[in-house]
């Protein structure tokens, strides 16, 4: 990997690029197109250039496959924890306006920002799961077999 | 809704309850994953099934006058927002598939710590959850395109479920991957048919859909719409010829997750293709257009038999009640052939008490599984001495498949063939009871090898223990109960058929 | 050709595309042995329906259903509909899920049946299948 060097420069270049762009298609979602389902998805791609390049080994000190697992399950629970929130304040599940009683268009707001954020999280972690998933499956059978 | 809500009237906990019947196993889910205790797995799931059991009673003992209980999520009002609506009909499926779940936990964990990796078992109850989700979901909604979505929640986590049969026998892989592409197609021409569906009218809400689809049934987009969503959803009920993914699947899936897709999975889908024949598409469209003289009542018959013969010469007991359930498919496909409300009434209770009986006829095969080693008629020898206790179980539950008097399979099959008189179809009765006779053969063959045969002497079976036990007695005590007192499932049954067969109307 | 039928079909392009790509789609899950093929099959069955959905959405003339940020709203601006595209997110994500467990389920099923080929499968299922059935038949027969 060493000899890649145009490579590996140019990658540490993207990385974050990779990652304020996912940030500001995540936050300004709800302005623009965007949100979370894209913004999750440009996330992940970062992290799974960076593991094509220094190596599914580094990659996974970055982000430990633990920490995956338990980031999706914690996007899902912030999605159904907004529409827990406004179940307890008395008002429909995921009726946005639970979040600002006074401005319930600020609270549609809230509401979408807290939401997205819960879908990005877990996109996020589910696409670097599944590339986890497949390239760390070791090759067991030889190249002839195919 | 934005500006009205400032003199907003707090909902109660009881307003909730339809939201709160998917929600708790939507959210016990990830809450397994985030925990990733191997101790706390297990009761997390049963409390959050049990709290969905109870609701369904609630809701079910709320709708039972005919009336009907709407949810709009979000607080957007329907046909704009997402409706949960309940009414007879999915309040008493709600019931079945909430109840067949609580029961097969506990009974699930003895058993999937034998076949299943101790590794893999945390997520396996969350996935089981998200299946539970899923059947729950699709339920409940009254919105075209969320059947869809809780339709696939079920579909993806049913796939993984039955390849986790691989610790034990490779090919549940290749059953889970022929279901996975079936399923997707059939998953596929139902979001067609929603496609043309939303074409044609411009709305997903079903009750919406229903009044838009009663003044321009003549469009051709709309029978088109028509053909797809009953062939997208005849693959996942398992209507004969599209049968091809179940018994493979459901002989090579873990036993517990045979038991619980066999009560359940096929039931919801029935469910749907009740929900969108009757409520979405009018019952007077359904009579315009030919399916159910031409498609529904050929096959059924043909599952009735061919399956039934099917099962007979089977060598394997799981495999065998496979075959039977394909079969006993075909009984709830004539009720809606019928087109009577006694044919549905038949139908839905036929949905219920198939339901219970086949997860317990699984439930007690995943207990010979655990004791002999396997569900093959020649590990079966014998075991009716040295497993008194499950092979009792397993004969009650046989004879509610047969369909014996006192038993739960008596009531529904007495009622459709009531329902085959009423319509004047005497030929059809008549192969309703020879059919029955074929049930008689396959149940006799489990228990003439049970208590009939010597038992290998180098194989001395133990009784299986306690927390199979029970609730394998639970379920077959319910098939008792349930053929003796039939007060609770016919009422609910029959305004169900009042209100599937009132169409729009009995949306309104 | 006259300019009715050419009107038909130049009108009517995206479901000609629509029934083009489903259809492949589905031979292809058919005809190919190959679990991979099948799942590439599958895929391009699915895209098909996203093609339809998302262009039934569009109203002639219509732009992006996109409101300015002030929130004042042209009444002469036409906006395409973007329920289907939204609902179409849901079946792009529902899509990914299978591809992705498809592909899964492959790698487990190389693993134990050490080719992707049906056929290959089926003769290794048959053969499993073949001694079952014998040692049922010698355990029963020992009884008999």
């Amino acid at each position: 990997m060493r000899h890649h060097l145009i490579l590996r420069v140019i990658t540490k270049l993207l990385v974050g690029t990779i990652f304020l762009f996912a940030l500001y298609v995540q936050f300004h979602g709800d302005y623009s197109p965007g949100g979370g389902f894209q913004a999750g998805v440009i996330m992940a791609a970062g992290f799974i250039i960076y593991g094509l390049v220094f190596t599914l080994k580094r990659v996974k000190q970055v982000f430990p496959p633990w920490l995956v697992h338990k980031l999706i399950a914690l996007g899902v629970l912030i999605y159904a924890g907004t529409g827990i929130y406004s179940l307890l304040a008395g008002y429909a599940y995921l009726d946005y306006a639970a979040l600002a009683p006074h401005h319930p268009e600020h609270g549609q707001h809230y509401g979408i920002l807290i939401v997205e954020l819960g879908v990005g999280i877990t996109v996020t972690a589910v696409m670097v799961a599944v590339y986890y998933a497949f390239a760390s499956r070791a090759p067991i059978l030889s190249d002839e077999d195919w | 809704m934005a500006t009205e809500q400032l003199h907003h009237t707090a909902l109660t906990l009881v307003d909730h309850l339809p939201i709160l019947e998917v929600l708790v196993p939507f959210v016990a889910a990830p809450l397994i994953v985030v925990l990733g205790s191997r101790k706390l797995a297990w009761p997390i799931a049963f409390v959050a099934s049990a709290i969905s059991f109870v609701i369904a009673c609630l809701l079910l003992l709320q709708v039972l006058d005919g009336s009907y209980i709407s949810y709009h999520i979000g607080g957007w009002a329907p046909p704009l927002g997402i409706e949960y609506r309940v009414d007879a009909a999915n309040a008493f499926v709600l019931f079945l598939v909430s109840g067949i779940s609580t029961v097969i936990l506990p009974y699930a964990r003895a058993s999937l710590e034998a076949e299943i990796p101790r590794r893999s078992t945390t997520l396996l109850y969350a996935l089981y959850l998200l299946c539970l989700t899923g059947l729950l979901g699709v339920v409940i909604t009254g919105d075209a395109f969320n059947v869809f979505v809780f339709l696939e929640i079920s579909s993806l986590s049913t796939y993984v479920l039955i390849a986790q049969g691989s610790h034990r026998d490779k090919r549940a892989l290749t059953a889970a991957y022929d279901y996975l592409v079936m399923g997707t197609i059939g998953a596929t021409f139902f979001v067609i048919g929603i496609g043309f569906l939303y074409m044609a009218t411009g709305t997903l809400n079903m009750a919406d859909l229903a009044e838009r689809i009663a003044v321009q049934s003549d469009s051709r987009t709309i029978r088109a719409a028509f053909a797809f969503i009953v062939v997208g959803v005849g693959l996942k009920v398992a209507i004969y010829p599209l049968h091809l993914w179940l018994p493979n699947a459901y002989t090579f899936a873990p036993s517990a997750i045979t038991a619980f897709l066999a009560g359940t999975a096929t039931k919801v889908a029935i469910y749907v293709l009740l929900r969108f024949m009757f409520s979405v598409f009018q019952p007077g469209f359904v009579a315009q257009v030919p399916t159910l003289e031409v498609i529904i009542l050929p096959f059924a018959l043909l599952a009735m038999f061919g399956a039934s013969l099917t099962a007979i010469f089977q060598r394997d007991l799981k495999r065998m009640l496979a075959y039977s359930s394909i079969a006993q498919i075909g009984y709830m496909l004539l009720g809606i052939a019928f087109f009577s409300q006694a044919g549905l009434m038949a139908t839905m209770i036929q949905l219920f008490n198939h339901g219970i009986t086949k997860a317990a006829l699984f439930m007690g095969v995943g207990a010979f599984v655990l004791r002999a080693g396997g569900s093959f008629y020649h590990h079966l020898n014998g075991l009716g001495k040295s497993m008194p206790w499950t092979s009792a179980a397993m004969v009650i539950a046989g004879m509610s498949l047969i369909g014996i008097p006192g038993t739960a399979g008596f009531i529904s099959k007495w009622l459709l063939v009531q329902a085959a008189l009423d319509a004047g179809w005497w030929p059809i009765a008549i192969l309703i009871v020879a059919s029955s006779l074929l049930a008689v053969i396959y149940v006799w063959r489990m228990i003439e090898t049970l208590y009939l045969t010597e038992s290998k002497a180098e194989l001395q079976a133990r009784q299986a223990p306690m927390s199979m036990l029970i609730p394998l007695w639970i379920m077959a005590l319910a098939c008792i109960y349930f053929g003796l007192d039939s007060d609770l499932t016919l009422s609910a049954s029959r305004t169900a058929a009042e209100g599937l067969l009132a169409g729009s109307t009995g949306m309104e | 050709m006259d300019s009715g039928t050419l009107e038909f079909v130049i009108g009517h392009l995206n479901y000609w595309l629509f029934i083009l790509l489903m259809m492949t789609g589905l031979y292809i899950v058919v005809a190919k042995g190959n679990l991979v093929k099948k799942i590439v099959g599958l895929n391009i069955f699915q895209t098909s329906v996203f093609m339809l959905y998302i262009s039934i959405g569009k109203v002639t003339g219509g732009t992006a259903p996109i409101f300015p940020l002030d929130m004042k709203v042209d009444p002469d601006v036409v906006y395409s509909n973007p329920l289907p595209h939204v609902l179409i997110l849901t079946a792009i994500v529902v899509g990914i899920a299978t591809t992705s467990l498809g592909l899964a389920l492959i790698i487990r099923i190389r693993e134990e049946y050490h080719t992707i080929e049906e056929d290959q499968i089926a003769e290794i299922e048959n053969a499993v299948l073949k001694s079952e059935q014998w040692a049922s038949e010698r355990a029963t027969g020992e009884h008999s």
